[in-house]
């Protein structure tokens, strides 16, 4: 699916059928291979801190699916979802979980720290805010190169309160380079609520001054944050400087895995499982006449069914060779 | 013979680098302006403001910004105006910079230079005057350059420019002005992690960096009227580090004396010390001396930072230990 990438782009109207269905394949493929990870985690056969996206799919899959190879994002350290909506490999990935050689870091990056630059994929960091300036960097690269290619950078509202925010949001305004950010504001910074850290309610509110065009979409609806990140990219792309799309999400595990929870409240989990981004573009879709139920139904079973391919895939890989770190620690 | 400066040779050399190689551009705080020491005078100039170009007063988000840039095939010389200023972008440096390449199991490269300046005796209070490459050398992933004249700039910075790792060049602000003739027909660049001979003897080992080289030298000259034969040694990189040229001067004259003007404990001296007394432990004849500053921040009083100070005296005193 990962070659239909960048090939997805869509004008204004209504969703095409075609684009629909890969909407909900790239969810349901996220989606299961997260559920998945939680108990090859606690059975320790993945490795490190894992933080799942297990609510936000949509927001991975409507902005990723848009993008080609030569389209770089810069994610964070739930970055899962974002790795397979742009191309990485599921089997690659979860050896890089399981620290294993066939993983597309080699085992020496993990859960946080993913990366596929033949799929664009510039990876993910374990310091929220720090892959910021990177996307900006990497925007400027390409308005010198002349190409313009979009940059996209993932972040979580919590990354709004550091100052790393506001230093890359400047930049990139200043030089007015083709670099989106897209804020998935899940309502938690780690364990806390966002109105325990800021009393800025909305991420986009805080574009404005820099004089960069935000908006905040519903960024469970896939849909939604399909046609949205679409304009934006169309605009990025044609050189109208660097963009901010607030998707306001959910998430519905914990900061990662193995985490108390304790600070959840039942109703709100509750009352966001009707809002589902999978179980939306389903009913969706049959409204739609996108896909009817079997259809969704096949599109999860052969996700799941990929999921346990990736896990024999990784699970047979071996562990890494004792002095790659030592080969690896410069570039040669 | 060309007579030049420190900083003008900072200015030259990238000029050459970014004359020779369309993927060097230059990021900092004024740089389209020359900078306060002029190390980037007339760059922007010949090459304009696209290559050249100003950023607002964001340590992190200039360091960053040049990590995404070489990230994506470009190769940026970013200035940190003051090494001082560096905690400001030290995350993007330490977890960004130096291990991209290692996490990403070798697909991304950093090929960025990040120059800065450090040193006291200018009477700039203690946070423009600080010496902090030991906090760089602990990093694995950044290489750490400190050269110590015009000359080494002119041979070091262009390998510096070309290594696919980040590097980080501290220069010097009491070096910049200082007046040095280099030959006419320049001088080639010469590989990182090579130290450099500069005056041979026979009693006993000076190694010294940046600043402190030049009092080594000093201190070499005043030994050589008492009948001290001084070998003065500048490693000139500190990572990687050329063990093999000091061990091979310790062999010879059994004794070592290693200065550099960052305070004393922690510092880069005591990582020398130790490698060399693994390397060469019954080669030596007295223990490692170390010079540094005390442990206190600088001073601004003019008194009290001239007494701060490591120079000459220092390393006559730490070589009549090292003799004793």
């Amino acid at each position: 699916m990962a070659g239909e990438n960048g090939a997805l782009r869509q004008g204004g109207g209504t969703l095409d059928a075609n684009v629909a269905r890969h909407l909900l394949v790239t969810m349901w493929r996220i989606r299961a291979f997260e559920e998945r990870l939680e108990p090859l985690k606690r059975s320790s056969t993945v490795h490190g801190l894992t933080h799942l996206s297990i609510g936000q799919e949509a927001v991975a899959a409507g902005v990723c699916t848009q993008l080609g190879n030569d389209e770089i994002v810069y994610s964070n350290h739930r970055a899962h979802g974002h790795a397979l909506a742009k191309g990485v490999d599921m089997g690659r990935l979860l050896a890089e979980l399981m620290g294993r050689a066939d993983g597309c870091c080699r085992g020496l990056g993990g859960s946080m720290h993913v990366v596929d630059v033949a799929h664009g994929f510039f990876g993910a960091t374990g310091v929220v805010g720090g892959n910021l300036p990177f996307a900006v960097g990497a925007a400027f690269a390409s308005r010198l190169r002349g190409d313009s290619a979009v940059v996209v950078v993932f972040f979580g509202d919590g990354a709004a309160q550091a100052g790393i925010f506001a230093e890359s949001v400047n930049l990139a305004s200043l030089w007015q380079v083709p670099v989106v950010f897209v804020c998935e504001n899940n309502g938690f910074a780690e364990f806390t609520p966002r109105s325990a850290h800021t009393r800025v309610e909305r991420v986009s509110d805080l574009a404005a001054p820099f004089h960069v065009t935000a908006a905040t979409v519903d960024g469970n609806d896939v849909v939604e944050v399909h046609r949205a990140f679409g304009e934006v990219l169309a605009s990025a792309s044609a050189g109208k400087g660097p963009f901010l799309l607030e998707c306001l999400t959910h998430r519905r595990s914990g900061h990662y895995v193995g985490d108390p929870g304790g600070y959840r409240v039942a109703s709100d989990d509750e009352s966001w499982r009707d809002k589902d981004p999978i179980g939306r573009l389903v009913r969706r879709g049959a409204t739609e006449g996108w896909f009817g139920e079997d259809a969704a139904r096949a599109i999860e079973a052969a996700a799941r069914d990929e999921v346990e391919a990736a896990v024999a895939f990784a699970s047979a890989s071996p562990f890494p060779d004792l002095t790659l770190p030592a080969d690896l620690t410069y570039a040669r | 013979m060309v007579r030049t400066t420190y900083a003008a040779t900072v200015a030259a050399t990238l000029a050459a680098a970014m004359r020779a190689d369309e993927r060097v551009v230059v990021f900092g705080e004024d740089v389209a302006l020359g900078g306060p020491y002029l190390t980037t005078k007339g760059l922007a100039e010949a090459f304009g403001t696209a290559r050249v170009v100003n950023t607002p007063i964001s340590e992190a988000a200039i360091c960053g910004a040049a990590i995404g840039a070489a990230q994506s095939g470009l190769r940026p010389v970013v200035e940190i105006m003051f090494v001082d200023f560096i905690g400001l972008a030290l995350d993007q440096l330490v977890n960004g910079a130096a291990k991209a390449h290692f996490m990403s199991g070798g697909q991304l490269r950093v090929p960025m230079v990040l120059r800065t300046q450090g040193g006291a005796g200018q009477r700039g209070g203690a946070q423009h005057s600080q010496s902090l490459e030991s906090w760089l050398v602990h990093v694995p992933g950044l290489k750490v350059v400190m050269p110590s004249s015009a000359r080494e700039v002119a041979a070091l910075l262009p390998s510096a420019i070309a290594d696919d790792s980040p590097v980080v060049v501290v220069e010097s602000k009491t070096l910049y002005f200082r007046h040095e003739d280099l030959p006419d027909e320049g001088v080639a660049p010469e590989p990182l992690g090579t130290a450099r001979v500069l005056r041979q003897g026979r009693d006993v080992t000076i190694v010294a960096t940046s600043r402190m080289v030049h009092e080594a030298l000093e201190a070499a000259r005043q030994l050589a009227m008492r009948g001290i034969d001084a070998e003065v040694i500048d490693p000139r990189t500190l990572v990687p580090l050329d063990l093999a040229t000091i061990a091979a001067s310790v062999v010879r004259t059994g004794r070592l004396v290693v200065a550099h003007e960052a305070v004393c404990h922690g510092g880069v001296g005591a990582e020398i010390a130790a490698q060399v007394q693994a390397a060469c432990f019954y080669d030596l004849d007295a223990p490692v001396v170390r010079v540094g500053a005390p442990f206190t921040p600088v001073p601004l009083s003019p008194m009290l930072e001239d007494a701060y100070l490591p120079g000459t005296a220092e390393i006559l005193d730490a070589v009549d230990a090292a003799l004793d």
